[in-house]
């Protein structure tokens, strides 16, 4: 029950996030990260239990059985490292953004957003079944679009919304069909039961298309080359939006895809090819626009793409080894990250800008937050005693064994180089370099409490792993055991002797410091490496959607009734056309049952009908309507059918009625038609009258069962205790239809009213005044 | 319209009326008539009474707001499906009471499909005044 509390407690925390973000000062922080902490803790405990015992933890109800669809809930090691740093990471970041959004109404959204978000990630990290998998997956998707585009009268903010939530939603849709065909594959919808099937799938003919569909998905959510375009675009959230999703946690679930379904569908070539060298490109790509910016978060995003690459290089690797750099190099990631994201949320609060060149020597106004950032750039930069150097270490370490080494390496080390550099730029230079001579926007001061206090707890920790990584052998233990399928106990040591990888890591800190010092040089660089931007493809994919989408409005919805009309009309003649043509014309005996009283009411009808079309007076065109409508009425009681009579005549009238009120109101009346127009409005509906004509004989000929009014009939007492059939069916057999009929009546009275009266002066008032 | 005859004999007619159509309503499981054709009877008495006072007179006097008269007949008509989950049966099943025998009305035999009915009843009425009211009345007039 462990795993369903921990979503029971987010989904109360949903709603709860509007109330206590109401609360002020620092109460307002301790109140928003109370749930999550809660959830952290449940998840702590399920953990313990899981490792203690050895035994899995997990939950399972029925959900929609027609589906096959269980309500399937599991912890793994990855899952649950990856829950860990969502409801951890999300608590503080709840704690922050208590303090660093104002007390105004609009931040209770952004509060109850945060925490569906933090619902759907949760319930992601364990979810069992992959169609639960999937929904938590869009859910991630929808929430994350609902807080890029927190800031809605921004336009840059909801186009890069819809940006995210179009590549995010594409790679979703990718999955789900990846999903199908694994499941169809193996057999199995249930990730707990997919151990050991890595062969059936691999050697199965469907596997490219599993492959590509699932990883895909992946590459879309975690922002890999070429769909990295999203992820810088996404900082126009606020900040403790960017620090959460962009940086610890959203953005991670690609990775983790990659992590489940390296066991299931990792190990080809393809698998090794595709996602490396992708992995590879997306790492220095990240690197290269972290450098070109100079706004913090832009440059924090760009890092964040390169780290994002170097885990799914690493995942490509799929080695013991590699597996084991990934999960290091993922958590310190995601606490040092946090903590910078954070960091540059507060510069910006409190100096009121967040270019990096206007920024300096804010060590001494903020020393707290300085503090947290030099841990934190410290460990990014993978310096000894910090976690980050674990990372990195463990990096090329399984880099060493990988296939073509070489170049693998070589693009680690670069990536790294860069990383560091960027490390000094956005962390350390802001604060312990002079102070520059432009004034800031604002008189910068130490921020708010909760403000610094979480972003320091995750610089400290990245610490504490850094010196005492044992204390985290068992998780990663059991989340290394559960990606390569075999129990293999993590050691995780901090000093290994005078080795390669600590060579190499001598050479990236060179390389890195080179990079940071000589800012000029890198600028021409990079400047002179002027790529064509993967936003500007974006643009010009939708705005061709667009186009034809534009085109084909606008030739389907003219606006015109008469349109419609005539395409209702047209496409109906055409489907009984085609079928009149596939079982032959009826016979026609027009003699048949045709007596003297039908005869001469029919001949009123085609009268009136006629006189209807012809006349020159709506009143007199709507008299004639009403004749042929009560000339159908007789019809029904003369072929005695009572209840379809007395409806007949009674919406004949009330639509008469209906019809006069209007009348009134409708100006004079004008042959606005050419007469090729009436022409072919004639011939059109001749002819639809006479296919309809022709059905309906054709139906009556075709009774080859027995007729289903005659078992009714039967049926009618014993069962409805009902003698008249006409409304037994309406109220008992076919009551869903007429539920539905009903439905329709209720919205089509509502558009009638909108239409009418649906202007914004009359809308307010209630119409019963 | 100002007819002194039609307004006269509106004060008969449309109580009568009423009553017609809730007979039709309950008659109608065993003959012609039911909800359907109740609520268009008495959609059509209130449309009578617009005739002969306009809308102006006859909207504030409306106990009920066709709307509201649509929600609770559609809830109702849900509601009397639901009523069969709680016995095991699927969605709209119907489910009877014991025949009771009243003096003046004969045999007395309530079940869900009558709810059901009633909910069509109340749905129908509400649409037709409500298309009514649209249409016959002025901008923001009501």
């Amino acid at each position: 029950m462990m795993l369903p509390s921990v979503l029971i407690v987010l989904l109360i925390a949903v709603p709860l996030a509007a109330y206590t973000g109401r609360a002020k000062g620092a109460l307002r922080s301790l109140l928003l990260a109370a749930p999550a902490a809660v959830a952290f803790v449940l998840l702590i405990i399920a953990g313990t239990t899981m490792i203690a015992t050895g035994e899995a933890v997990s939950f399972r109800v029925s959900w929609v059985p027609q589906l096959g669809l269980d309500f399937a809930l599991s912890l793994n090691g990855v899952g649950l490292l990856l829950g860990l740093l969502v409801t951890g990471i999300g608590a503080l970041i709840l704690a922050y953004a208590g303090a660093y959004m104002g007390q105004h109404t609009e931040a209770l959204k952004l509060f109850v957003f945060l925490y569906a978000f933090m619902l759907s990630m949760a319930g992601l990290a364990i979810s069992d079944h992959l169609l639960l998998f999937f929904v938590f997956w869009e859910l991630t998707s929808i929430t994350s679009y609902l807080l890029i585009g927190y800031q809605h009268t921004d336009e840059k903010a909801r186009r890069n919304a819809l940006q995210a939530l179009l590549v995010t939603g594409l790679g979703g849709m990718a999955l789900l069909a990846g999903f199908i065909l694994l499941a169809n594959v193996t057999g199995t919808w249930y990730l707990s039961e997919m151990t050991g099937v890595r062969e059936l799938v691999t050697g199965h003919t469907l596997y490219p298309a599993i492959f590509t569909l699932i990883v895909l998905g992946a590459f879309t959510k975690s922002a890999q080359f070429p769909f990295h375009f999203w992820l810088p675009n996404a900082m126009v959230a606020p900040t403790p939006v960017s620090a959460y999703l962009h940086s610890a946690t959203m953005v991670k679930a690609g990775v983790f895809l990659l992590f489940l379904m390296l066991p299931v569908i990792g190990g080809t070539p393809a698998w090794e090819l595709t996602v490396t060298i992708i992995g590879g490109i997306t790492l220095l790509v990240g690197c290269v626009f972290g450098l070109r910016q100079h706004d913090l978060k832009t440059m924090l995003a760009g890092t964040t793409l390169a780290v994002l690459g170097l885990l799914t290089l690493l995942l490509g690797i799929g080695s013991e080894k590699a597996v084991l750099a990934a999960l290091l190099f993922m958590m310190g990631h995601a606490l040092y990250k946090a903590t910078l994201f954070m960091m540059a949320g507060s510069v910006d609060h409190e100096t009121g800008t967040r270019d990096a060149r206007l920024l300096g020597g804010l060590r001494k106004s903020m020393p707290w937050t300085a503090a947290a950032a030099l841990l934190a750039a410290a460990s990014m930069m993978g310096l000894p005693l910090f976690f980050g150097f674990l990372g990195k270490e463990y990096t090329y370490k399984a880099s060493l064994y990988a296939e073509m080494e070489w170049l693998v390496t070589a693009v680690l080390i670069l990536g790294n180089a860069m990383l560091f550099a960027l490390a000094i730029k956005a962390a350390i230079i802001p604060f312990w370099s002079k102070a520059k001579e432009q004034a800031l926007p604002k008189h910068p001061h130490e921020a708010p409490w909760p403000m610094f206090a979480g972003p320091l707890l995750l610089a400290v920790l990245g610490v504490i792993f850094g010196i005492f990584p044992f204390l985290l052998n068992p998780l990663i233990t059991s989340a290394q055991s559960f990606s390569l399928g075999a129990a293999t106990p993590a050691e995780i040591k901090l000093w290994q002797g005078f080795n390669l990888p600590l060579l190499l890591s001598g050479v990236t800190v060179a390389l890195g410091l080179a990079i940071a010092s000589l800012p000029r040089v890198v600028e021409k660089l990079l400047h002179a490496a002027k790529l064509p931007s993967a936003d500007d493809v974006y643009d010009r994919v939708l705005s061709l959607i667009l186009g034809a989408s534009y085109v084909q409005t606008r030739a389907l919805q003219s606006g015109y009734l008469r349109n419609y009309l005539l395409i209702i009309i047209l496409s109906t003649g055409a489907l009984i056309l085609s079928k009149l043509w596939r079982f032959g014309l009826p016979e026609i005996n027009i003699a048949n049952g045709i007596t003297p009283t039908v005869a001469v009411m029919s001949l009123l009808m085609v009268g009136a009908t006629f006189f209807a079309v012809t006349t020159s007076s709506r009143l007199t065109a709507l008299v004639s309507l009403g004749v042929a409508g009560y000339g159908v009425a007789m019809l029904f009681a003369y072929f005695s059918a009572p209840d379809l009579a007395i409806t007949q005549i009674l919406v004949e009238t009330l639509t008469v009625v209906l019809f006069a009120w209007v009348v009134y109101k409708l100006p004079a009346y004008r042959l606005l038609s050419s007469k090729r127009t009436v022409a072919f409005d004639a011939v059109v509906s001749c002819l639809a009258g006479g296919l309809v004509t022709l059905l309906v004989i054709k139906s009556n000929a075709l009774s080859h069962q027995p007729s289903i009014s005659q078992q009714l009939a039967e049926w009618s007492m014993p069962l409805a205790y009902g003698a008249n059939i006409v409304n037994v069916i309406l109220v008992d057999f076919r009551a869903l239809d007429t539920l539905g009929e009903i439905g329709v009546l209720a919205i089509a009275a509502l558009g009638v009213w909108a239409l009418l009266k649906g202007d914004a002066k009359t809308s307010n008032k209630p119409p019963a005044s | 319209m100002n007819s002194i005859i039609l307004k006269v004999a509106t004060r008969y007619l449309v109580p009568l009326l009423l009553v017609l159509s809730l007979v039709v309503l309950y008659r109608g499981h065993n003959l012609p008539g039911g909800g359907f054709i109740g609520g268009l009877i008495a959609g059509a008495s209130v449309m009578l009474m617009a005739l002969a006072y306009g809308w102006n007179d006859v909207v504030p006097r409306l106990r009920v707001d066709p709307l509201r008269l649509m929600v609770i007949g559609l809830a109702l008509a849900i509601f009397s499906g639901m009523i069969g989950l709680f016995d095991g049966h699927p969605f709209l099943t119907g489910e009877w009471l014991p025949t009771y025998y009243l003096p003046l009305l004969g045999k007395l035999k309530l079940g869900t499909p009558l709810l059901f009915d009633v909910g069509v009843y109340l749905t129908v009425i509400g649409f037709t005044l409500k298309c009514a009211i649209a249409l016959g009345t002025e901008e923001g007039a009501c």
